[in-house]
């Protein structure tokens, strides 16, 4: 049995954990150094309790508002004449552990709220939903302030209130999360292989969410110790506790007298909220790039064009409207080139359909896209020409290149559904491309109806007026069908236009566009995995392979005598028509082998 | 005697709100023997995939019976319906969503061993078992499943419902999403497998073609309601029904010739119907 991916590569693993993705990326490494200080400054304070409790309550008369510097107080004195160095370093413990607090209040009511509401929806999440909506509805700081006028300034009271109100946004971040992979198959799996639901949530959803949670986690944590210390420089804090806040708020008092003391707690505030908020970036864009970055790749156009003369391979006829003459198409990975098509030479005759073979990864879809001049800005075509009824396309400038295949050839997708825009109705989207080339607004939608009703669609006005949504895959392939054909091309490039649909709408299509094709005289290059597909439209075949293409021939011709290796591969894999199963014979007694797993435990 | 007896089943989705309910699955009577495989094929909203996962427990059954080895078990809870995870199993359509992208193949396959009760180590032998059994090297075990093909994926997919050795494999549409000659060899691994391990399999498809390469006796459905249903050489080669008759002929093959033959009847035959059966070209509600 043939195996796709050789064994030795399966030896080397090479995974790098969420995690570790996150620790790779250069904001979050600053983030790492700046927690490493302030936690050191956390240790420092817990030894400093334990060693010399009363070293920042010690008020020295002498020595008020001392400069930084001065002999045993490194920075200096403040108007109690007490050390601002060792006030700063316990300030740590209570100010940290105040965004603990919040923190794990929050994640308390928000985790398994979010995670129960998402995975099992219904009621229990409409109430939850409510009952946060109603939270986030109220203003925080005005309830904060009146839960510390009336219940004191504890700071245990305090954050355990902000936690309250920061659980909605852990929640509705989960909810949504959960909303998203509850329906993947992946969880119906598990269902069907027996693990209860608190199995699935924890092993299934949770792994999900956990990456978007390190970073709300870590913005959290610095709105937590921000608020925490607003109340502390308001004077609503406990003034028995050291907190940065409470020496911002004393600073500002003395501000007169020693304009420093403002600095420090403000320094050490800064660095503590600037760790978190880097780590949470540096965490955002490492998952980001997990989670398709390729996807996020633009589609703009192809910058690095640098045709080069093919080499002497015929030139095209005067009957080939469309010709490539080795085209190559490379995209830059690791500091080397991967050429996704290699050399292909492709002829599209005048009026006939051009088959383009290939299983995913061939290439067949690059080519397509090269001629469509729809190629992503990565990539690089180092070589070839394209001759678009006699004119070789790839060394005109690019807006002139961009008009003439616009004029020339449209394009008819795969995915017909994500190709219309669901906010528009299929009138509008019909009707803007003619009106885009200079139709006026009544031909245009006379044209659009009598297009629709040319794809045989029964009651066109109807159609005009729907949402994408509002119709059918296959309905939804006509309507860019007439709209390809709205602004006769010369050519169609139609990409798998039926793999999407069943096989009775499919046969549908095909019949419509080679009706299309003889009413409008077009010519069509059929990009497609299926064979029986090819038969049943197309003229000429073009089999590609690993970006080459490897065979070139006539379609009765190819069906009958296919002279690669590969194509005779593509073609035994076609399921035989005359192979039937043998019939059925009762089972050699149904449970035999059957459970010997049992022997296993 | 049957494995799997499907008994007047109807599954009914309530409308929202004012709207109408929607009837996927319409008074359907199908079995599946020990050992053999049952082709259930229609067309999108034909409510093939819809039995499946009333079988499985994962569509809410409105009305009729569903019995599995004599036992009714269509109206099981999920913690009554866990003793079945060892005997019926799945392979959805895409191999994409359906291996949970952040666990390793390993803990992917033996996550139904774990939740049967087996040891981490027996657990790990059996993986490699079953990674030698649809083909994959063992060194697969310790990768993520997003780091293989379509094809690998749905081996890896295959592998997890083989785990608890089962009586009867779901598979729906486990070849539709893959490339043509890998799907011949998904195909024939699944046919090795049953000549091995006697499983049966209810295998749902929209491509006939297919069906007929694999199923011992095939079910046409068409909304919901089962149209034809009897011997795989018999319903694919002189169906008694137009429709099944119409998915034939709707289903390409790859022969030139014999295709544009095929077209004409195809043709012919829509004239012949037209009379009798509304046009397929209809515009849907929006989506209930």
């Amino acid at each position: 049995m043939s195996i796709e991916i050789s064994a030795q590569a399966m030896d080397a693993p090479n995974r790098p954990s969420t995690f570790r993705m996150i620790l790779r990326n250069p904001l979050s490494r600053v983030g790492v150094v700046l927690l490493v200080v302030v936690m050191c400054a956390l240790v420092a304070a817990i030894v400093m309790d334990w060693v010399a409790p009363d070293a920042p309550w010690s008020a020295d008369l002498y020595h008020l508002n001392e400069a930084p510097g001065t002999d045993g107080h490194l920075l200096g004195t403040d108007s109690g004449g007490r050390d601002v160095l060792s006030r700063l370093v316990v300030a740590t413990k209570a100010t940290m552990f105040s965004g603990v607090i919040a923190l794990v209040v929050a994640m308390l009511l928000g985790l398994p709220g979010g995670l129960v509401a998402g995975y099992y929806g219904g009621r229990i999440d409409m109430a939850l939903d409510w009952l946060s909506s109603m939270v986030m509805s109220l203003p925080s700081i005005i309830v904060l302030l009146a839960i510390v006028s009336s219940l004191g300034t504890s700071m245990w009271i305090s954050m355990t209130a902000l936690g309250c109100m920061m659980a909605p946004a852990v929640f509705r971040l989960l909810r949504a999360q959960v909303h998203a992979v509850r329906n993947d198959l992946y969880i119906d799996a598990a269902k069907v292989a027996g693990l209860s639901d608190l199995r699935i949530i924890a092993r299934h959803v949770f792994r999900v969410v956990r990456g978007p949670l390190v970073l709300m986690v870590s913005v959290m944590a610095g709105v937590a110790i921000t608020v925490q210390t607003g109340l502390d420089f308001l004077g609503l804090g406990d003034s028995t506790t050291i907190t940065w806040g409470g020496m911002l708020g004393e600073g500002f008092a003395a501000m007169s007298a020693n304009p420093v003391l403002f600095v420090w707690p403000g320094l050490a505030m800064a660095v503590t909220v600037a760790a978190f908020f880097l780590i949470a970036s540096g965490a955002r864009d490492a998952l980001q790039r997990t989670d398709g970055g390729a996807a996020a790749a633009s589609r703009s156009k192809a910058t690095h064009l640098k045709p080069v003369p093919a080499s002497s391979d015929a030139p095209p006829g005067a009957d080939d409207v469309l010709a490539v003459r080795g085209l190559t198409v490379g995209y830059p990975s690791g500091g080397e080139v991967v050429e996704v098509v290699r050399s292909a030479n492709l002829t599209l005759r005048r009026g006939h359909t051009l088959g383009l073979v290939g299983e995913s990864g061939s290439g067949k879809t690059q080519t397509a896209f090269a001629l469509l001049d729809l190629l992503p800005r990565q990539a690089m075509l180092t070589a070839g020409e394209v001759w678009l009824d006699g004119t070789e396309i790839l060394r005109l400038a690019p807006r002139d290149r961009a008009r003439r295949v616009r004029e020339a050839i449209a394009y008819v997708p795969q995915e017909p559904m994500s190709n219309l825009d669901p906010t528009f109705t299929i009138g509008y989207q019909l009707i803007e491309p003619m009106r885009a080339r200079g139709v006026g607004r009544a031909e245009a939608r006379d044209r659009a109806v009598a297009l629709l009703s040319r794809m045989e669609i029964r009651d066109p006005e109807r159609v005009m007026k729907s949402y994408p949504h509002q119709i059918s895959g296959g309905m939804a392939q006509r309507v860019l069908i007439a709209g390809a054909v709205s602004t006769e091309p010369r050519i169609l490039i139609a990409d798998e236009p039926t793999t999407a649909l069943d096989v009775t709408v499919q046969s549908e299509i095909l019949d419509l566009l080679r009706s299309v094709q003889e009413e409008f005289g077009m010519s069509i290059i059929l990009v497609s995995h299926d064979l029986g597909v090819i038969a049943d439209l197309c003229d000429d075949v073009a089999v590609m392979r690993d970006g080459q293409v490897v065979e070139t021939a006539p379609v009765e011709e190819f069906f009958a005598r296919p002279r690669h290796e590969y194509s005779r591969m593509l073609l035994d894999a076609v399921p035989d028509e005359n192979h039937v199963r043998p019939d059925y014979v009762e089972a050699r007694s149904a449970r035999q082998g059957a459970h010997t797993g049992e022997a296993h435990r | 005697m049957s494995l799997l007896e499907i008994d007047d089943l109807v599954v009914r989705y309530p409308g929202r709100r004012r709207g109408r309910s929607f009837t996927a699955v319409d008074h359907v009577n199908l079995d599946v023997r020990p050992h053999e495989t049952v082709g259930l094929v229609g067309e999108s909203g034909s409510g093939k995939t819809t039995i499946g996962r009333a079988v499985l427990g994962l569509a809410p059954v409105t009305s009729g019976r569903i019995r599995y080895d004599g036992q009714e078990i269509q109206s099981l809870t999920r913690a009554q319906r866990r003793p079945l995870a060892a005997r019926i199993q799945v392979v959805f359509q895409d191999p994409y969503t359906s291996l949970n992208p952040a666990m390793t193949v390993e803990d992917i396959l033996s996550e139904p061993l774990r939740a049967a009760g087996w040891s981490r180590a027996t657990a790990r032998g059996r993986v490699v078992e079953l990674l030698d059994q649809v083909g994959l090297p063992t060194g697969a075990a310790d990768r993520f499943a997003r780091e293989f093909s379509g094809g690998q994926r749905q081996r890896v997919a295959i592998a997890r419902a083989l785990a608890l050795e089962p009586e009867l494999i779901v598979c729906d549409e486990p070849v539709s999403a893959l490339d043509l000659s890998t799907q011949d060899r998904v195909l024939q691994l699944l046919v090795d497998i049953q000549e091995r391990t006697g499983v049966a399999y209810l295998f749902v498809s929209h491509d006939i073609g297919v069906v007929r390469h694999i199923s011992h006796r095939v079910a046409v459905l068409k909304q919901g309601r089962l149209v034809e249903f009897g011997k795989c050489a018999q319903v694919t080669s002189r169906p008694e029904h137009a429709f099944t008759e119409e998915l034939l002929l709707a289903s390409p093959v790859a022969d030139p010739g014999r295709q544009r033959e095929r077209r004409e009847m195809r043709l012919a035959h829509r004239e012949r119907t037209s009379a009798t059966s509304m046009s397929p070209i209809t515009i849907q509600r929006s989506a209930p």
